[in-house]
């Protein structure tokens, strides 16, 4: 114990971070992700499915209210849910593949978090300007009317996108056009309004403010990934053995004593987690891979090979240090470990799928009713009572005829009315109570229980189903 | 083993600890991360302010707000029984009849029903309405005193034999063993011969002389067929249903010593609109007519 040190500090303040612009290829790919995941996410709630007249024709849509799933031409209701599980699962397996493949992919390229962070920073160097502008404003201590323009201006437009992003999300739980002409007349739900002011909120203050701290700090996923790499991930590298000793170019002059690396900051300055990844790999890397696009844009100008910095396994980082070749991205790529989760994921998927294809057209569901277990009439003849559950999937009312397949003495007769069939309203479940008949000195009468099969029809279609269930006479 | 290695300029920062060798990064916390867990503190020291917090012997603090769940539950009580004023005030004042034809009215009636038969009538006649010895089935398409909805009501308001109601109904069958109007004999005849209309009587032999029995004794009541009269309450003894048993011994016993169920009037105790539910209720089990 060396009780001379002094006291280490406990807490640190944020090392504020800026950014610079970069050009590369990396860089575009995050671009078309951006738009492509920004454009889902706001645009989806508009896109308009029809199915019928008294079902909502809005192509995804969690109707809370009704307990009901759209999803283009899938209704899900919530004794299915299982498939939404089985989504989550797949989501969950194809983070892992991409994680063991590609290290930190979500999180450079398609998280949130990122993504938001990206289109904050995009917009701050807009109105502020690059990174040495946005320095130099930051450090300037004087509130003068330009600094509070620019602040203004940049908050104003972080809030509009805030809310935008907070106001497509209500769209995916009701009628969007609705609700939209609602939230602007005042009309809207409370909860929208809540839930559009608290998405804004934590928008606003996660996308300007928070940023690389919520991946530090927050975030569970980084902490967990590690257990799904290993040496044939690639992630993002510095080859350290090509670039050291570093040394500033001297009069553009290389010094053949140095290595490749000149020390220009590039990588650092267009980090937006702030870090040096020629340090090695570090737990705040998002795998963003904006360094590589700078780096190879500083070797090109001084013409050096690309790839100093570079996605990398750590096997090929051991293989180069000895002087080998690198191996081919896809002997990294296909291993059984990614094998494995691909697998895997293909197993849920298709799973899924024939269960989505399975699924019967009539849903139909008999619960005998057990208290009593058999009523006596006067006429002696015994009475067995039945919950019928009709599921109607449909955007019109449809007739349903019912019918008893067991004995031939047994009758069947409906709750109130003296058909044999009944109607279920559009998209509804209706629970309809069914006697089974037999006469006094019939077989199932005195039997203790004869099984009996309830065959429902829908008039409309033609589809059959049935459901096997007993008939409980004296004997019990 | 434990030597500490030498310090390099470009090592990363440790707190200085050293255990066997071992040393402890330094990490520092972000300070906003400092601030959030004081911000945690504010809010729960205001939190126990405004709302109920603080255990004493008897109670706890109320908190500013004066924020009850007690009160909460009350009010949502209240705002139910006011949301539902308007079917209640119908369904108390619509024609009994026509309330099976009002689909919303019907639902509403059977399903809140439901709930006073499963809180006032269960306990006599099962929770699936299925009755017991002395507590009649209401499921079963037989009734005493009439299956239609209207019968159906005037039961539940006024009850049977109960001292409350003047209008509850009544009706006393003599004690033909006990109060020696009928002897042994007579009875044991007379049972077998009530046997003999729904089933196999004990003793075929008795039948013959039972009717006798029967017509000068039973009839003013239970009908020359045997088939009862609703409107003396006067059980249907034709048929396969018994309240108090249909076997020999049980029969013997209730013509010797009567029966006597008595069910409460409901009317001091539930609302008309609530009577209604239940007679709504009670009246699609399956034996309405």
């Amino acid at each position: 114990m060396s009780d001379s040190n002094p006291a280490p500090s406990l807490y640190a303040p944020r090392e504020p971070i800026f950014p610079r612009r970069v050009s590369g290829k990396f860089r575009n790919l995050k671009w078309v992700i951006m738009a492509v995941t920004l454009g889902i996410y706001y645009l989806t709630p508009w896109i308009r499915w029809d199915r019928g007249p008294s079902l909502p024709d809005q192509a995804v849509l969690l109707d809370m209210a009704n307990r009901r799933f759209y999803f283009f031409w899938i209704e899900i209701w919530p004794h299915e849910f299982y498939f939404v599980a089985g989504l989550l699962i797949m989501a969950g397996l194809g983070l892992f593949l991409f994680t063991s493949a590609l290290g930190r992919v979500w999180c450079g390229y398609a998280c949130p978090q990122t993504v938001w962070t990206d289109l904050f920073i995009l917009v701050e160097r807009w109105i502020e300007g690059d990174r040495n502008a946005r320095l130099r404003l930051h450090r300037q201590k004087k509130l003068d009317l330009r600094k509070a323009r620019l602040r203004l201006t940049k908050w104003t437009v972080w809030l509009l996108i805030g809310l935008a992003t907070g106001g497509a999300w209500v769209f995916y739980f009701a009628d969007a056009p609705t609700l939209a002409r609602d939230l602007v007349t005042g009309d809207a739900h409370p909860i929208a309004y809540t839930t559009m002011l608290l998405l804004t909120g934590t928008t606003f203050l996660f996308g300007g403010f928070a940023r690389e701290q919520i991946c530090i700090y927050a975030c569970p996923w980084p902490r967990i990934q590690a257990a799904m790499m290993d040496e044939d991930t690639l992630v993002v590298g510095y080859r350290e053995w090509r670039g050291e000793p570093r040394g500033k170019l001297k009069k553009g002059l290389l010094d053949p004593s140095q290595g490749d690396c000149i020390d220009c900051m590039a990588c650092v300055n267009v980090c937006p987690v702030g870090i040096d990844i020629r340090d090695g790999q570090q737990l705040e890397c998002i795998t963003c891979a904006l360094c590589i696009d700078a780096c190879d844009e500083v070797m090109e100008k001084i013409g050096k090979p690309r790839g100093l910095i570079d996605y990398m396994a750590l096997s090929d980082e051991l293989r180069e240090r000895e002087g080998q070749s690198p191996k081919d991205v896809w002997k990294h790529i296909l291993r059984p470990r990614t094998i494995l989760y691909t697998a895997l994921w293909s197993l849920v998927g298709f799973g899924l799928l024939f269960a989505l294809f399975i699924r019967p057209e009539i849903d139909l569901t008999v619960a005998p009713v057990r208290n009593p277990t058999f009523v006596t009439l006067s006429d002696g003849s015994i009475r067995n009572t039945y919950d019928v559950r009709l599921r109607n999937k449909h955007g019109e009312e449809r007739p349903f005829q019912l019918s008893v397949k067991g004995d031939p003495s047994m009758s069947i007769q409906i709750e109130g009315t003296p058909q044999d069939t009944v109607a279920v309203p559009a998209d509804t479940a209706l629970l309809t109570r069914v006697y089974i008949v037999t006469p006094k000195d019939a077989a199932p009468s005195n039997a203790a229980n004869t099984p009996v099969r309830i065959w429902v029809e829908d008039l409309t279609s033609g589809e059959r189903a049935f459901k096997d269930t007993t008939f409980n006479g004296r004997g019990n | 083993m434990s030597k500490t290695p030498e310090k390099q300029p470009g090592d990363p920062k440790t707190t200085g600890h050293v255990w066997d060798g071992l040393e402890e990064f330094d990490n520092p916390m972000p300070r906003w991360w400092l601030w959030t867990f004081y911000v945690t503190i504010i809010w729960g020291v205001i939190y126990t302010i405004l709302y109920p917090a603080w255990p004493l012997v008897n109670h706890a603090t109320a908190g500013v707000l004066g924020w009850s769940t007690r009160a909460n539950v009350a009010t949502e009580i209240a705002a139910v029984d006011e949301s539902n004023a308007a079917i209640n005030d119908k369904l108390a004042s619509v024609e009994l009849a026509s309330i099976q034809d009002d689909a919303e009215l019907n639902g509403y009636a059977v399903s809140a029903g439901s709930a006073v038969f499963k809180t006032w009538c269960a306990q006599c006649h099962g929770s699936g309405a299925a009755g017991a010895k002395g507590y009649p089935n209401l499921l079963d398409d037989d009734w005493l005193w009439g299956g239609d909805i209207e019968s159906i009501h005037h039961t539940i308001t006024h009850g049977i034999r109960n001292e409350e109601s003047d209008e509850a109904r009544y009706s006393e069958m003599p004690a033909f063993g006990r109060d020696e109007l009928l002897t042994d004999e007579e009875i044991d005849q007379v049972v077998n011969y009530v046997m003999s209309l729904s089933t196999e009587p004990q003793d075929a032999g008795a039948v013959e002389a039972g009717s006798v029995v029967f017509a000068d004794n039973c009839a003013a009541c239970h009908g020359e067929d045997a088939k009862g009269d609703r409107e003396q309450g006067a059980p249907n003894l034709a048929d396969a249903i018994w309240l108090f048993g249909g076997d020999y011994d049980s029969l013997v016993d209730t013509v010797a010593n009567s029966r006597f169920g008595v069910m409460p009037a409901w009317n001091s105790r539930l609302s008309e609109a609530q009577i209604r539910a239940v007679s709504a209720y009670v009246h699609q089990l399956g034996g309405g007519e």
